[in-house]
């Protein structure tokens, strides 16, 4: 590779795999150097288009987002990845301008992704993060960059940087620390090392006891990288700007071997400051494999003590430990100065950066109000929990639907004889045939081929939005009234007079079909659990003394399934002793009781529309001869 | 994670496995494993061949030089190799410098043969590098002057003409044979993602090549496309590499996280222990113990990186302190908290399951008269760092803090002062 400059201030890249922190990152360094244009130019993200928003600076700006193929899961041939690269190819189009690649892709995609990358003319830098690309990806990617004259930055880095002018992903970590080592404008060091995390502290360091970096690079830490140590401080070596190289290199592999063949071919003429970590491996008792796929003892050749010593020999300034590097630099880059070869660096005040709320609050400096609040449930644990109860306890200890249906509305566990008595609500309730207007309704949107939401609920007059007064939903107003009526000491005769006088029908009451001596069975079931199982149970009594009434008017008038529910309910509530009158009132105005109905009746409705669509049924059409016609 | 050795069991199984795959040719490889839970009476039920011709056992240990080292039986029946193994298993050996248990064997067949051959492929930045000999075997140090080696750049075929320097002295009626077999081994050796491969020697049986020692490395990360290719792959520590129980216990959490946790137990006897953050940050801060010449006192090499969460920085914590404070003998010892700056790690976030770990182990901690020092920067480093000042004057541990500002290394210096000064 060798030549000079890979970035300057006007470079842009497209990014790989949207990652809001690093782009953010990215952002916040062009505006910090006083960049015009931002430093990504567009974002490709598999499965998502259009444009997202990330600041620069105090504004707000939209990036353009282009697609790709969804490879996450799969592993692609380098030698068939036209899908992939179909889109590459259009987003490079799209970003003429851009000739770096940042790739964020996962270990599996990163090959494929930066492959296709390669092959676009306008691309010149491809910087791949991934960490456990397979090797002989790596090198094929290796064979094209070097055949077709490209860089590969990594895999497994954080990338590199160029002082003042361009910053890939999360290099140079926080804003703090980009300040601190004088990252905002360019100094006289090129640095190249392995790790990315060193880079960092070694910016920090250099910074220290320098004018600071012209432009450092980590190469990764894979047994072979895109590129080498070597490879960029060639190049440095052609940068003007570049007065003096720090190379921090690390066990294993041969790489620090051709720079110290470069030195000693007298290639390099600029001060090399060199060290190479990992002495310590000869005090483990077997081989050893570090933190980097690269880092691990081979033989003598590769350990970091021969390394150090073959770059001293060659010429190189090699420290007698980490500790004393920081010092070597000083010293050569003094040296540097008194012979009049570093041109002072001017000052400039970098521009503040707003900070972002969350870091600040973080930090304790602001607090921001909340937006929802939340008391039934959180899903931020190990495990979500429902009114404070571990979802493990909940299947452990055999729980059902209605201690959930108690959690999640009552936020508190019931006994389970009320649990129980909630279920058998749900179940008796989940369907009453497909001729209630509900299910038809469900019946004929299905018919029409309609999705299932769309059949459950769909617009208006339909399924689930049919249940209010009129349909279903007159469990509320039955238990409203019931005990009103019973709490007030009215009688049954009182109460049902009383209503009729203000022209109301008693809710609860009275059945299309069923008739005094033909009681409905799901009502005579409630009961028989209520009387078993509850222990009291004045509100049914004070309905059923109710009923005797309204049956002495008319024969229809019967308590209805509602009307169970709604007077039983109330001795749920009231009997239970786990609710205050407060709380009981409470329930009963925001109208819990209709939500039993539409949970349980969703479970029939739900049925009508997979059975429709089971029966492949045609679009429903009412009957001409069904319909009135008049004027 | 990088290259990992295979056992010569599963080279030979990969090879027969794919070498018919790739070309259609079955080679004639059996091979078995034996180990402590192996039942020799069900081995020769699933393998007759053992009961019906004399047989090679070695231990499959990744360790070479058995033959010189009188680990190979030749010409053995089953019952022989049987107590063979039994003598053996679980006995220590030293190879090297490395000591250790042999666990695994491999059984073969005994092929008495004349040629022995040497073959040799290793990944390279740029491409492969083949190796061959046809005076391969026990002596091919000796006879390294014979090896002929080409150099396939990536992404090049294996062409006859590039083949041609490997072969062209064997004599004409095998020099096909073996130069098929070279090619289609080089193609399975990156079909199969090696990164190293060795026969030596592999000879000819019935004209047909015959692995007799095998050597392999895998490239463990290409592991996601080779799911149905590799089967039931191994990849065993280094030989002599035993790890303790609290090493077993920190890399079993290191397998179940996607963070990176590594612990090795140097000197259990050493004043020195580190507990860094980073994989290039941990190896300096190691170096520079032993470079100031406390290589003796440095306890272990530590490194936690990746964005460990809470709960698992302080089960790792819990894991160095024990280690650490471990028969407290009245001379003061240190612990080495550092870190460069990171780049995005979340500092306060990790910190506070180690300062949950120290504040738990504060009677370990004194009565081994530890002394800690801290350094660390990166994104939130301020409010970490003040958590852990904090934490010293709450527990009354000695505990020096710096941040950025000061050499990454500068606590190696201090900690290595405190342990040299008097009492």
């Amino acid at each position: 590779m060798a030549t000079g400059q890979l970035f300057s201030k006007t470079t842009q890249a497209l990014f790989y795999n949207y990652k809001q922190l690093p782009i953010q990152r990215m952002l916040d360094f062009d505006f910090l150097c006083g960049r015009e244009t931002p430093s990504v130019a567009g974002i490709i993200n598999p499965g998502s288009e259009g444009f997202q928003k990330l600041f620069f600076g105090q504004e707000e700006i939209a990036i353009p987002v282009h697609s790709t193929v969804l490879s996450e899961l799969i592993h692609i041939d380098l030698a068939r990845l036209t899908d992939m690269e179909n889109f590459i190819e259009a987003a490079s189009a799209t970003h003429p301008t851009a000739d770096v690649f940042i790739n964020f892709a996962s270990f599996r995609s990163a090959a494929a992704s930066s492959m296709a990358a390669l092959k676009q003319p306008t691309i010149r830098v491809v910087a791949i993060i991934a960490e456990g690309v397979p090797e002989a990806d790596t090198k094929q990617l290796i064979a094209y960059a070097r055949a077709n004259n490209k860089v590969v930055i990594g895999p497994a880095t954080v990338g590199g940087i160029q002082a003042g002018a361009f910053k890939i992903g999360d290099t140079a970590g926080t804003i703090d620390n980009i300040i601190q080592s004088k990252l905002y404008r360019p100094g006289s060091v090129g640095f190249v090392s392995k790790s990315g995390g060193m880079s960092n502290e070694l910016y920090n360091t250099i910074a220290r006891v320098t004018d600071g970096i012209y432009e450092g690079i980590a190469i990764g830490g894979d047994v072979f990288p895109g590129s080498t140590l070597s490879d960029h401080v060639l190049r440095f070596n052609n940068i003007p700007q570049v007065k003096m190289i720090v190379v921090l290199g690390e066990l294993g592999g041969q790489d620090e071997y051709s720079l110290v063949e470069a030195l000693k071919q007298g290639k390099v003429n600029k001060p090399v400051v060199a060290w190479v970590s990992g002495t310590c491996a000869r005090l483990f008792k077997s081989e050893v494999q570090f933190g980097h796929a690269g880092a691990k003892s081979g033989g003598e050749l590769e350990s970091a003590q021969a390394k150090n010593q073959a770059l001293k020999d060659a010429g190189a300034v090699v420290p007698t430990s980490y500790e004393a590097l920081e010092t070597a630099i000083k010293e050569t880059f003094e040296k540097l100065v008194e012979a009049g070869k570093i041109t002072p660096v001017k000052e400039v005040k970098p521009p503040q950066i707003p900070e972002d709320l969350n870091i600040a609050i973080k930090s304790g400096r602001v607090r921001a109000p909340t937006h929802i609040i939340s008391t039934i449930s959180d899903d931020r644990g190990e495990e979500p929990c429902y009114a404070g109860v571990p979802m493990s306890s909940i299947v452990e200890q055999g729980y059902g639907v209605g201690d959930v249906i108690s959690l999640l509305w009552f936020k508190r566990s019931l006994p389970r004889y009320c649990t129980k008595f909630i279920e058998i609500c749900i179940m008796l309730c989940a369907d009453h045939g497909p001729c209630v207007s509900g299910a038809h309704n469900t019946i004929v949107t299905a018919r029409a081929g309609k999705d299932l939401v769309s059949s459950l609920v769909s617009a208006s007059e339909t399924g689930l939005l049919t249940i209010g007064p009129r349909f279903g939903g007159a469990i509320d107003d039955a238990a409203r009234y019931f005990k009103d009526a019973y709490d007030r000491g009215l009688t049954a005769y009182e109460f049902v007079e009383s209503m009729k006088k203000k022209g109301i029908r008693v809710p609860g009451i009275g059945h299309r079909i069923k008739r005094g001596d033909n009681r409905d069975k799901r009502v005579e079931l409630l009961q028989l659990f209520a009387r078993t199982n509850f222990p009291s149970v004045k509100y049914m009594e004070y309905a059923v003394q109710v009923e005797t009434y309204t049956l002495s008017k008319a024969n229809n008038l019967v308590l209805n399934v509602d009307g169970a529910i709604g007077s039983l309910f109330l001795d749920l509530l009231a009997g239970s002793g786990m609710f205050t009158k407060q709380e009981i009132d409470e329930i009963i105005e925001i109208g819990y009781l209709n939500g039993l109905f539409v949970l349980a009746r969703s479970i029939g409705l739900i049925g009508h529309t997979f059975d429709q669509k089971r029966l492949k049924q045609p679009l429903y059409r009412h009957p001409w001869e069904d319909v009135l016609y008049t004027k | 994670m990088a290259r990992k050795k295979i056992r010569e069991y599963d080279s030979k199984r990969l090879l027969k496995e794919h070498f018919k795959r790739l070309s259609g040719r079955e080679l004639p490889i059996k091979s078995a494993q034996v180990t402590e839970s192996t039942d020799f009476a069900e081995l020769v039920e699933r393998e007759p061949w053992l009961s019906s011709c004399k047989l090679v056992v070695k231990p499959d240990m990744l360790f070479g030089k058995r033959g010189k080292s009188g680990l190979v039986a030749l010409n053995l029946d089953i019952s022989q190799v049987a107590t063979f193994v039994k003598e053996r298993l679980g006995k220590q050996v030293e190879m090297g410098g490395c000591k250790g248990p042999i666990t695994t064997f491999i059984i073969e067949p005994f092929i008495p043969h004349n040629e022995e051959f040497y073959l040799n492929i290793v990944s390279e930045r740029l491409g492969c590098s083949i190796s061959f000999s046809e005076c391969g075997g026990i002596e091919i140090e000796e006879n390294w002057d014979k090896v002929k080696t080409i150099y396939v750049p990536t992404g090049i075929p294996l062409a006859s003409e590039s083949c041609a320097p490997l072969v062209a002295t064997l004599p004409l009626e095998i020099r096909g044979e073996i130069e098929e077999f070279i090619k289609v081994v080089f193609t399975l050796f990156q079909d199969v993602d090696f990164t190293f491969l060795e026969m030596n020697p592999f000879t000819l049986v019935d004209g047909k090549p015959y692995p007799l020692d095998m050597r392999g490395e895998l490239d463990d990360t290409a592991a996601f496309k080779n799911f149905k290719k590799w089967g039931d792959i191994e990849f065993p520590m280094p030989f002599g590499r035993v790890m303790s129980a609290t090493e077993s216990f920190i890399h079993g959490l290191d397998e179940k996280t996607s963070a990176s946790l590594k612990f090795t137990v140097l000197n259990p006897k050493g004043r020195i222990w580190t507990m860094v953050a980073g994989g290039g940050a941990s190896v300096i801060y190691a170096d520079t113990v032993g470079d100031l010449g406390y290589a003796s006192e440095l306890g272990n090499y530590a490194e936690y990186s990746g964005a460990p969460n809470e709960e698992e920085v302080l089960q790792y914590a819990r894991v160095v302190i024990d280690c650490a404070t471990v028969d407290p003998d009245g001379r003061k010892r240190a612990l080495v908290i550092g870190g460069g700056i990171a780049n995005f790690t979340d500092v306060a976030a990790t910190f506070n399951g180690i300062i949950r770990a120290l504040k738990e182990k504060e009677s370990k901690l004194k009565a081994a008269r530890m002394h800690i020092y801290v350094r660390r920067g990166g994104p939130n480093y301020q409010r970490g760092l003040a958590k852990m000042r904090s934490l010293g004057e709450e527990i009354g541990i000695p505990l020096e803090v710096y941040g950025p500002e000061a050499t990454m290394t500068g606590i190696c210096k201090q900690a290595i002062d405190c342990i040299s000064a008097a009492a």
